[in-house]
């Protein structure tokens, strides 16, 4: 069962082929048996999952199931879940059990879909390895000395795995789409403002978007049409339609424009995945795709200028972590100075802590022109190019990052090195434009993600695209070994 | 120490909180004394995850508060967050205005006691939300501090004027006239003991004659006039006495206590924070449209200084007691109901002004909570008006009326006060006052016409007495002087 896709157990679950109970216990044994090997999951909720099974199975019968009604998924542990803990992936919130959904989980939760538990992921969403939560590495399934990638590698690997079909993830300089690159999947960072951020612990509040990851773009479009929603609780929400993202997905997309940015394919950017990429080029020429080579010619300023946005926001964003009301706070504070700089010290990472005080420095009396200003220039060049592009293309294909998952602490003694695994994703993220990734070949026994960036809202065509590719192509199919439980024992016996 | 030869230069930065029903970010209520924490929700205690979403009637608000000071409108206003750590300040940033506020430039006409007026320009007045508050030992239990954010997210609108006073009277003026007006329009309730006003004073001096404006200190926080003028005193002598000395004045950051009379630094310049603006992307620039200024500006309530103008013109009244009643919206409705209620005008605002201020002011009541309704005054100067009761009988009512026994009439019924004014019953009364007091009666016969007014007090304090005080003193005047002159 833990191969089929969701729109595969939803065909199942509404032919009675199997009943959201057993499907959640499959996955639930399936968590209990692989888990540790990966570090996906942090937070198991099975007795919720079980009843939310029960419950979906009920309306299964009784014929008036919502679309994706018995299905188990995970989410990333930013979003806010009434009654679980929600973590971040801190010790600082480590203690933490919101009184509240975020508006992601409640429409899932209205969708019917079954949630299994919370998913690992770097702290406050800061890294590009999983190497900076607080609850420990999450190991790449493909190759558990290599990293997942972040900061939603929780989500990543526990999809790869098959410890659910699909997760949600938020991305705010490409932690949805490297994570999915490096670990094999499918996922997609919408618009911002297609997928409400309510509820959802904020790092860059300009940037961040939560989005899908499953296996593949169908998949995607499905929990896609729940998750994106207008909510008023929101100010950046956008009032706009939610397509069904699904109807969409067999349109041929012969005639289609695909932009290849000159910038996406220089000095950085490992061989093979170089080759992967042009190969999955030539199979959308193939399917008569028309490419058209265009220039982002202010790609290489995204990493400089959302390394001080992103901070930025985020220095302020984090500030509400103090230890007065809820959280981690420090043992014995001897007055009010030393309870925030203790509390702050001992409850965040590294990782977050450089970022807070990067963004400290440029916000402050005498730099703020120099580094945030002029930062906002910088976006408005890069949404600038995309706009322009789009005049020409349908569509912007390239590589979602440099190379293949990388190995444990190979970048972790080198910020910037680490900074630059983003190349590729940030600047969508500073324009605002969806962007997604899909496996496009292998190097050195690793996936290879083709990142495909559409214009504003344009998230029904990306996924079409996605499809088309999938349905020529079998890299979203392939699993990684080892992914049966180490004793030998399937986790359907297991269940049963 | 005298202050010849120095000027004082006062600006001030106000800080309104807003009528709204619910906060500037959040749906949680802005009642105020409910207790502690009742009224934060999850957005107001900065949970994370959380939102803001702007709340429209306190944009509306603050335009109208643009319009009434014939103020620039911030059509494309935007939020900014000012970073500190701060307990009460549940995010660690306060979402406020800075590069585009919401009212720009604007004027207020300020007018002193002896009625020379002066214009202070308003440099510009921002949103933004209060913080919590902190309670400190002394207000919570021993030896721990407690935050209370019931306050968390009330809305605000700060007015920040161009340092045009140049003393205390005059600045308390402007304040007065602020409150008049945010008051006037319904945008704030008033209630200064509630902290719904706070008033910021920055104050400089120099010497006599220069032009360059000295180091000037801001003192924070006030929140009565006469605190404002109390702090303003203190400070102006403090900066004199010390640049007399031979020092210098430092920029910064002061506090008052009106209750023990200690003004004292809170922060110099140094110690400043660096707020670390920048603009809050959690929100999207506020948009007003034309159409919603002018829907605003068509239903914007009557300000201070055309009511004042039509009390003159509709009431009659002088234009001391227009200002008097007229710059108070409470008052000023006050009036006009009980003068509806009277057909006396220039009666009404006597008692409104007279009796009523002053038992108010030292019971420490608002006009609102006035145990005498404006209906129940009315109704005791239509019985004064109509010579019913006389002046004397009618404190009487209204102390009775101020204890709660009901309306002007029925207290006169159940006291019997009514006045006597039938004139059959008085000439009775005086006719036989005055066979009983033959020795008066020749007394004033045989006295110079000229001086014979003097004695008449002498038959009125009889009559009175008399009528047990009932008698209307007019007509009981007319009929005895008539009655006497028949003797003659």
């Amino acid at each position: 069962m833990h191969n089929l896709t969701i729109a595969e157990l939803i065909k199942g679950l509404q032919s009675k082929e199997f009943t959201s109970v057993e499907l959640t216990q499959h996955f639930l044994a399936r968590i209990a048996a692989l888990n540790s090997g990966y570090n996906a999951v942090i937070t198991i909720t099975a007795d919720q999952a079980l009843k939310a099974a029960a419950a979906a199975d009920q309306r299964l019968a009784a014929g008036n199931a919502p679309a994706l009604c018995g299905v188990p998924m995970l989410h990333k542990d930013i979003f806010c879940t009434n009654g679980v803990r929600t973590s971040c992936g801190s010790k600082m919130l480590d203690n933490f059990i919101p009184p509240y959904n975020a508006t992601v989980v409640d429409n899932f939760e209205q969708a019917g879909a079954v949630v299994l538990g919370k998913t690992n992921m770097d702290e406050f969403a800061m890294g590009s390895s999983n190497e900076t939560s607080f609850y420990g590495p999450v190991k790449n399934p493909w190759a558990t000395d290599c990293v997942p990638g972040g900061s939603s590698g929780g989500s990543a690997a526990a999809v790869a795995a098959r410890l659910a079909p699909g997760a949600t993830a938020t991305d705010t300089g490409g932690s949805i789409r490297q994570p999915a690159a490096l670990c094999g999947i499918t996922g997609l960072k919408p618009t911002y403002g297609r997928v409400s951020r309510w509820g959802m612990i904020a790092f860059a509040s300009s940037l961040d978007q939560g989005g899908p990851m499953a296996r593949t773009a169908e998949d995607c479009a499905i929990m896609l049409s729940c998750m994106a929603s207008y909510d008023d609780k929101d100010s950046t929400c956008v009032d706009r339609e939610v397509p069904d993202y699904s109807a969409t997905l067999g349109k041929p997309i012969k005639g289609l424009r695909i932009g290849v940015p000159t910038e996406y394919f220089s000095e950085g950017l490992n061989p093979g995945t170089e080759q992967a990429v042009r190969a999955a080029l030539a199979e959308f020429e193939a399917q008569g795709a028309e490419l058209v080579e265009i220039s982002l010619p202010n790609t290489g300023l995204s990493v400089p200028a959302y390394y001080v946005i992103a901070p930025a926001e985020a220095s302020a964003n984090l500030s509400r972590f103090d230890g007065v009301r809820y959280g981690y706070r420090c043992e014995d504070p001897k007055d009010l100075t030393d309870l925030y700089s203790r509390t702050r010290a001992e409850g965040f990472g590294e990782e977050v802590q450089r970022r807070i005080l990067i963004g400290t420095y440029c916000l402050s009396a005498g730099y703020y022109d120099a580094y945030y200003g002029k930062a906002q220039q910088v976006r408005e060049l890069i949404k600038q190019d995309f706009v322009t592009a789009f005049e020409k293309v349908d569509v912007i294909m390239g590589p979602t990052c440099p190379s293949p998952a990388f190995k444990f602490g190979s970048k972790g003694d080198d910020p910037v090195a680490m900074y630059l695994e983003d190349i590729y994703t940030i600047a969508t993220n500073l324009a605002g434009l969806p962007g997604m990734s899909v496996p496009c070949g292998m190097v050195d026994d690793k996936p290879v993600g083709l990142q495909i960036i559409g214009n504003y809202f344009d998230e029904a065509r990306m996924l079409n695209v996605a499809h088309q590719y999938q349905q020529a192509t079998e890299w979203h199919s392939l699993a990684p070994e080892g992914i049966t439980a180490p004793d030998g024992i399937t986790a359907t016996e297991r269940a049963s | 120490m005298s202050n010849s030869g120095w000027e004082t230069v006062i600006g001030l930065e106000v800080h309104v909180q807003l009528a709204t029903k619910t906060k500037i970010f959040s749906g949680a209520s802005t009642t105020y004394g409910a207790e502690p924490n009742t009224q934060a929700c999850a957005i107001d205690l900065a949970m994370p995850g959380t939102l803001p979403v702007l709340n429209k009637q306190a944009v509306h608000y603050a335009v109208m508060f643009g319009l009434a000071i014939d103020a620039e409108i911030g059509k494309e206003s935007a939020f900014e967050r000012k970073n500190y750590f701060y307990p009460d300040l549940p995010k660690g940033y306060q979402t406020t205005q800075l590069e585009k506020p919401i009212v720009g430039r604007g004027n207020v006409e300020i007018q002193m006691a002896d009625g020379r007026t002066k214009n202070v320009r308003i440099h510009h007045a921002h949103l933004e939300e209060d913080a919590g508050k902190s309670l400190h030992e002394g207000d919570f239990r021993h030896g721990v501090s407690g935050i209370d954010l019931n306050r968390a997210g009330t809305p605000l609108i700060e007015i920040v004027s161009e340092p045009d006073m140049s003393n205390a009277e005059e600045a308390i003026a402007f304040a007065k006239k602020l409150h008049s007006i945010v008051t006037s329009i319904g945008i704030c309730d008033g209630e200064m003991s509630q902290g719904s006003m706070r008033f910021d004073v920055n104050v400089s001096v120099r010497r006599t004659g220069t032009t360059e404006l000295g180091t000037r200190t801001e003192t924070k926080n006030l929140n009565s006039y006469k605190f404002m003028e109390e702090a303003i005193a203190k400070e102006v002598e403090r900066q004199i006495d010390l640049i007399e000395d031979g020092g210098t004045v430092l920029q910064e950051t002061r506090l008052y206590n009106g209750d023990t009379k200690v003004a004292r630094s809170m922060r110099s310049k140094e110690e400043a924070n660096d707020y670390r603006y920048f603009p809050c992307p959690d929100l999207l620039p506020v948009i007003v449209s034309d159409e919603t200024i002018e829907e605003l500006r068509r239903n914007l309530p009557e300000l201070p200084d055309a009511r004042q103008a039509r009390f003159i013109e509709q009431y009659g009244l002088s234009a001391y007691d227009a200002a008097m009643i007229g710059s108070d919206a409470a008052m000023a409705a006050y009036f006009e109901t009980a003068t509806k209620e009277s057909g006396n005008a220039k009666l009404a605002a006597n008692w409104t002004m007279g009796e009523l201020a002053a038992r108010l002011n030292s019971e420490d009541l608002s006009i609102n909570k006035s145990p005498v309704n404006a209906e129940q005054l009315g109704g005791l100067v239509a019985r004064i008006a109509d010579n019913s009761i006389s002046g004397k009988m009618a404190k009487e009512v209204f102390e009775g009326m101020w204890a709660g026994e009901g309306s002007a009439d029925e207290i006169i019924e159940a006291r019997g006060l009514k006045q006597v004014s039938d004139s059959g019953a008085l000439e009775q009364m005086v006719a036989d006052v005055l066979a009983a007091n033959q020795a008066m009666v020749d007394d004033y016969i045989n006295t110079d016409e000229a001086k014979r007014k003097k004695k008449l007090g002498g038959f009125m304090g009889k009559i009175m007495q008399a009528s047990k005080g009932q008698a209307n003193p007019q007509q009981v005047n007319q009929i005895l002087v008539q009655k006497l002159n028949e003797l003659v």
